[in-house]
């Protein structure tokens, strides 16, 4: 069975690369800072194997994780320069491979796919599946990204200086680990942002806010009206959405306070729609929030906006008129 | 990556017994010198790391990053402007219109790992837009028009993977409501059901989000005139 928390481990021996890399780097004014980051996640992910697995102490990893808030917060991981190709020598590689450019890039969705729609349901002669249950989509996307990785060293032969100027004649694998830097850099600490508030979120939810929240819209809802009702419904999911950064977080709070109790026990509405359209309302929410990081803020950083919040800022004007949408397809569709 | 455990279809909950951390904070306040060792369980730091360890999927995205630099290195960008310059019909808004379709169509398959900001936005969608929009209005663009661009590059992505993945049955969004009102109101919801009431809301949202992104060319028009307009200005 292939196992999903091999790569994670590929995770984190590319973040204990990455720090070895930094830790060399003398144009980066924050480079030993930086370096902690990178090592410290990366043996966090190693070790997360084993917390995971209950073999080892969970504390230890919620040091390291506290350590790295804090190093984000003191402004690590810092940035080197940049050594990569000009633009201009860009326009003039893109001529000579062409489009043999997108091949890697096309491995990835291509090979990912296969995994979540083929792989996953593929069982070995044993009867256990060839991945490891409910992991397909990470699976996937680590083989194609080494498959990538593969046919991209084998088309571009990144060793053989092609780029000319002593000052990109990276040996051979050292190329792609650079490049990977180069970008991981750009995101800097953002990139654990998501995980981050995941984690918090866990512990927002088991430390009982969602229940007061609960209490509170209870008193919210006048007597009676159907309509105050399921935009109540939709709209508590939006706003605890945008809380939480989670529609899965808002939707048992805001069920067990208003969808459950009033709109299909008082109202008698379809639970399949009420449902449907709830979770769909705190979609609406997710579009809004930074909280969403890994959605709104990581895209972001990806595309070196300036303007972290840009993605949001795109997606409101979608967002407001589309919880109306499942107000009324809920009003509709389930009374 | 893009899948809907992402937004915490994975987490595990525990229950309060196992989490206070108000009775926590109260027993460190009163023994500010206890340090937690192993034994003493030290439940807060405990739910930080197996938080961290269980959410660890979020952050596989960064695996494609040294692939996408190498293409990038030689050109990948400039040859995805290149192709996209060629072809006239297509705009900014167009080439973004037909992503947000292909994106939620696929999702609505299952095929959620397709797309997604690392994968596509970044190394060919954003690059394609950005350089249907260079076509447009000559040269190097306006910071202003970059970011525009940027941002609605990344919200095609995003918006038709949230629309269209909850159409599809097996995802973690419907598994959670189809778990979750079963376990607790005994209902016996089929994930089907909840599959196909997603669709009236993923129409609207492609009908939406799709006629900004159709609108976005006009809005690129009025900010590069703008641009224009201020730069003549300063030049007199």
């Amino acid at each position: 069975m292939i196992k999903v928390e091999w790569f994670y481990w590929l995770c984190g021996i590319f973040f204990v690369l990455i720090a070895l890399q930094v830790l060399n780097d003398r144009t980066n004014p924050k480079r030993v800072g930086s370096a902690a980051f990178w090592g410290i996640l990366g043996l966090s992910f190693g070790y997360g194997t084993f917390v995971v697995n209950k073999q080892a102490p969970a504390w230890l990893l919620g040091i390291a994780v506290i350590g790295l808030a804090m190093l984000a917060g003191s402004g690590f991981p810092g940035k080197g320069e940049e050594r990569t190709t000009t633009p201009a020598e860009r326009v003039h590689l893109a001529d000579r491979f062409g489009n043999k450019l997108f091949l890697p890039a096309l491995v990835i969705p291509v090979v990912a796919a296969i995994f979540g729609a083929w792989l996953a349901k593929v069982k070995l002669g044993d009867g256990t599946p060839l991945l490891q249950t409910g992991s397909a989509t990470i699976i996937g996307l680590g083989v194609a990204s080494i498959l990538a990785l593969i046919v991209g060293m084998v088309l571009l032969r990144p060793q053989t200086g092609a780029v000319g100027r002593g000052r990109n004649a990276l040996q051979n694998p050292g190329v792609p680990l650079h490049e990977g830097r180069r970008l991981l850099e750009h995101i800097g600490w953002a990139a654990i942002l998501p995980q981050m508030l995941a984690t918090l979120g866990l512990l927002f939810n088991a430390s009982g806010v969602g229940k007061a929240v609960g209490r509170v819209t209870d008193h919210l809802i006048p007597k009676g009206s159907l309509i105050a009702a399921v935009a109540l419904y939709c709209i508590g999911m939006a706003v605890f959405t945008i809380i939480m950064g989670n529609a899965f977080a808002a939707f048992p709070v805001m069920t067990a306070a208003v969808g459950w109790p009033l709109l299909v026990q008082q109202f008698g509405g379809t639970p399949a729609v009420v449902f449907a359209v709830g979770m769909l309302a705190g979609f609406c929410g997710t579009l809004c929030t930074p909280m969403a990081a890994n959605f709104n803020l990581v895209p972001a950083a990806l595309l070196e906006m300036k303007d972290q919040y840009g993605p949001i800022k795109a997606q409101i004007p979608t967002a407001v008129p589309l919880l109306a949408c499942n107000i009324l397809v809920m009003y509709v569709f389930a009374f | 990556m893009g899948s809907a455990r992402h937004r915490g279809g994975g987490r595990r909950v525990r229950p309060p017994d196992q989490l206070d951390a108000r009775s926590h904070g109260g027993r460190y306040r009163r023994r500010p010198d206890r340090r937690p060792v192993a034994g003493q369980d030290p439940k807060i730091l405990n739910a930080f790391g197996d938080g961290f360890a269980g959410s660890r999927s979020v952050t596989v995205f960064i695996v494609t990053l040294p692939v996408i630099g190498l293409i990038e290195r030689y050109g990948l960008q400039q040859q995805a402007r290149k192709l996209i310059g060629r072809l006239k019909v297509v705009t900014t808004g167009r080439l973004l219109a037909v992503y947000l379709l292909i994106r939620q169509g696929t999702a609505a398959l299952g095929l959620t790992s397709i797309g997604g900001p690392a994968q596509a936005v970044r190394p060919l969608i954003h690059p394609m837009a950005a350089g249907a929009a260079e076509r447009r209005y000559g040269g190097k663009l306006p910071d202003k028009l970059q970011e525009k661009i940027k941002g609605f590059a990344a919200s095609a992505d995003t918006v038709g993977l949230f629309f269209g993945e909850d159409i599809f049955v097996a995802i973690g969004s419907i598994l959670l409501i189809t778990g979750f009102v079963d376990a607790t109101y005994g209902l016996h919801l089929e994930a089907i059901d909840i599959a196909l009431w997603a669709i009236p809301t993923g129409i609207c949202a492609l009908l939406i989000h799709g006629a900004r992104l159709l609108l976005l060319d006009r809005k690129l028009d009025r900010l590069a005139a703008e641009i224009k307009a201020a730069e003549k200005e300063t030049a007199r």
